[in-house]
C-alpha cells in the first residue's frame, strides 16, 4: 500500500483513495502525538530537507515537527541568507542539497508551479508546502481532516471559502480536496478577489457574505494577501472588514452554529474578528494540531519504496 | 496442506494456555494482556475471555498494540497502513503478556517490545504464542507460553484461522508455490 503519486505536488493529482489513506494514517499518528513519547522510529534512515523560498512559521514548524516525530533527520534551508542571492538557480540549489544525501524535499516557493518543475529534474520525492498562488496541498488535507473530525463525512456538506480567493493557494487546494470528498463548495468575497470563471471548478460564487454564511456548515476564512496584490482591489482594510469581515454579531444572527476555520496567519479585525477567532465555534487551533499528524502521514506514505514505472 | 490443530485441539490448547497464565499470574491484578495487531488480537481476544472466565474477574487490563511504525524492514520500505493501538491503562510497573499467533523470526516481537516501551516501563514482559516455528529465529527471542511447536522450512507458511474472522477454527501448514 502506498499513494498513487511519487510526490505530493497538488491535491489535483490525488485520488479519493489517496486522501482516505492519508486521513486513516493521520488518525494513528494523532494517537502517537497524544502519548507521552510523541515519537516513533519509523523513518530513522531518512533525511528530509525543508527548503523555504518564502516566509512561513506554521507550515515550516509543522513539517519540521512531523519529520522529527517520525524519527527522520532534518535540514532546514531558507532563501534569505543563502547563495540564492548570489544567483544560484533553483535546480542547482536543490541538487547541491541532494548531493549531501537527502531523501525527500519539502519546498515552498513564491513561483506557482515550482515544485512541478523541480520534480522533472530530481529523483527525490517532493512535498509542496505552497507554491505561489497555486496549491498548498497539506493545508487542504488538514483542513478537510479537521472538518471531518468536527462534522463527520463531508459528502453533501456545505463549505464556504471566504476572502481573498484570487491570491490564495489554500483556496484552490481546498476546492480540489473538498470536491473530491463530495462536499459542496461556495467561494465568497468581493468580486475583485474572486477569479473569473472559477465556477468551472464546480463551485458556487456568492458576493453577499451573510448569505454565504447562512448557507454553509463550515466557513474557511482566508487571509487578505496584501503581499500578492500589486494593484488596489478594495479601497481600505477598514472597508473590507466592514463588508466582508466575520464578526460575532453576524454569527449570532445565523440560524445555526457554523464551524469557523482559518489557515493562519490571522489578521485580527480584518477578515475575522477576535471574538470569532477565539470563540467556541472556531477550530483554528485544532487545524494546527492536526497539521502535524497530516504531514506525518504524507511523509510516511511517500517514503515507501515504489515499483519502477 | 497439513492441519496442525483442528477445532477441538485448538480449543484445548487455548484452555491450557489460559490456565498457565492464571497459574503464573493468579488474580491478574497487576497483569495486562496485550495482543499484537493485526492477527494476534484474534488470539488475545480468546485468551483474555478465557482468563476472565477462569479467574472470575469481570475486568482485566487488555489492550491491542500496532507495531507498524516500529518495523525494522525499512530498507524494503513496504508501506503498511497501521491498525489501532488501544491501551486504556498504564503499563508502568505491570506484568505484561504479549500475545501473537505465530512466532517465526522474532522480528515482530522485537518491534512490539520497542512499541510497548514507548508507553512506559513494565515490571516484566512475557510472550505467549499459539504456534512456535522453532529453529527459525533471527533474533534471540523465546516465548514463555507455547500452544504448539512445529518444525518448518523457509518456503512453508503457518496460517491460523479464527471463527470470528475466517469462519472456522483451524491451524494449517501450507507449502508456498
Amino acid at each position: 500500500m502506498s499513494l498513487s503519486v511519487k510526490h505530493l505536488l497538488g491535491i489535483k493529482e490525488l485520488n479519493v483513495t489517496d486522501i482516505e489513506q492519508i486521513f486513516q494514517t493521520a488518525d494513528k499518528f494523532k494517537q502517537v502525538l497524544q502519548r507521552q513519547t510523541k515519537k516513533v522510529p519509523t523513518l530513522r534512515d531518512i533525511t528530509v530537507a525543508n527548503i523555504f523560498f518564502e516566509n512561513s512559521t506554521r507550515t515550516r514548524l509543522s513539517f519540521e515537527l512531523a519529520e522529527k516525530r517520525l524519527g527522520a533527520d532534518v535540514v532546514n534551508f531558507s532563501a534569505s541568507g543563502s547563495s540564492v542571492s548570489k544567483g544560484e538557480t533553483l535546480v542547482d540549489t536543490v541538487n547541491n542539497i541532494l548531493a549531501m544525501k537527502v531523501d525527500m524535499v519539502v519546498m515552498r516557493h513564491s513561483a506557482s508551479g515550482a515544485p512541478w518543475f523541480l520534480a522533472n529534474h530530481i529523483d527525490a520525492s517532493i512535498v509542496n508546502a505552497g507554491d505561489g498562488i497555486n496549491e498548498h496541498p497539506t493545508q487542504a488535507l488538514l483542513d478537510a481532516y479537521s472538518m471531518r473530525e468536527k462534522i463527520g463525512d463531508l459528502k453533501g456538506k456545505h463549505i464556504t471559502i471566504l476572502g481573498d480567493i484570487m491570491h490564495s493557494r489554500v483556496a484552490l487546494s481546498n476546492i480540489y480536496c473538498l470536491n473530491k470528498l463530495g462536499a459542496k463548495v461556495t467561494v465568497a468575497g468581493p468580486p475583485t478577489l474572486i477569479p473569473k470563471h472559477i465556477e468551472s471548478l464546480g463551485v458556487r460564487v456568492e458576493y453577499n457574505i451573510k448569505k454565504a454564511l447562512e448557507w454553509c456548515d463550515v466557513a474557511n476564512v482566508l487571509r487578505i494577501q496584501l503581499e500578492r496584490q500589486h494593484k488596489p482591489l478594495f479601497s481600505t482594510l477598514r472597508e473590507y472588514a466592514l463588508y466582508y469581515g466575520v464578526n460575532k454579531q453576524m454569527l449570532d444572527s445565523l440560524k445555526k452554529d457554523i464551524v469557523i476555520m482559518h489557515p493562519g496567519p490571522i489578521n485580527r479585525g480584518v477578515e475575522i474578528n477576535s471574538d470569532v477567532a477565539d470563540s467556541k465555534q472556531s477550530i483554528i487551533l485544532d487545524q494546527v494540531e492536526n497539521g502535524v499528524a497530516i504531514r506525518m502521514a504524507v511523509i510516511y506514505l511517500l517514503s515507501g519504496k515504489r515499483e519502477l514505472e | 496442506m497439513k492441519t496442525l490443530l483442528n477445532k477441538d485441539q485448538l480449543n484445548i490448547t487455548l484452555q491450557r494456555l489460559a490456565h498457565q497464565l492464571v497459574e503464573n499470574h493468579l488474580s491478574f491484578k497487576n497483569t495486562a494482556i496485550i495482543g499484537i495487531q493485526p492477527r494476534g488480537i484474534l488470539l488475545s481476544d480468546r485468551i483474555a475471555g478465557l482468563v476472565k472466565q477462569i479467574t472470575g474477574n469481570k475486568h482485566i487490563d487488555y489492550g491491542t498494540l500496532d507495531i507498524t511504525f516500529y518495523r525494522d524492514d525499512v530498507q524494503s520500505r513496504n508501506i503498511h497502513i497501521p491498525a489501532d493501538t488501544n491501551m486504556p491503562f498504564t503499563i508502568e510497573g505491570k506484568q505484561v503478556i504479549l500475545v501473537d499467533d505465530v512466532l517465526y523470526t522474532g522480528r515482530t516481537i522485537r518491534s512490539a517490545m520497542d512499541a510497548l516501551l514507548d508507553f512506559g516501563r513494565p515490571e516484566k514482559v512475557e510472550l505467549l504464542t499459539l504456534i512456535d516455528r522453532r529453529f527459525s529465529r533471527e533474533l534471540p527471542i523465546q516465548p514463555d507460553y507455547i500452544g504448539h511447536t512445529v518444525d518448518t522450512i523457509l518456503t512453508q507458511r503457518v496460517i491460523v484461522y479464527w471463527k470470528e474472522k475466517d469462519g472456522k477454527d483451524e491451524v494449517v501448514l501450507i507449502d508456498k508455490v
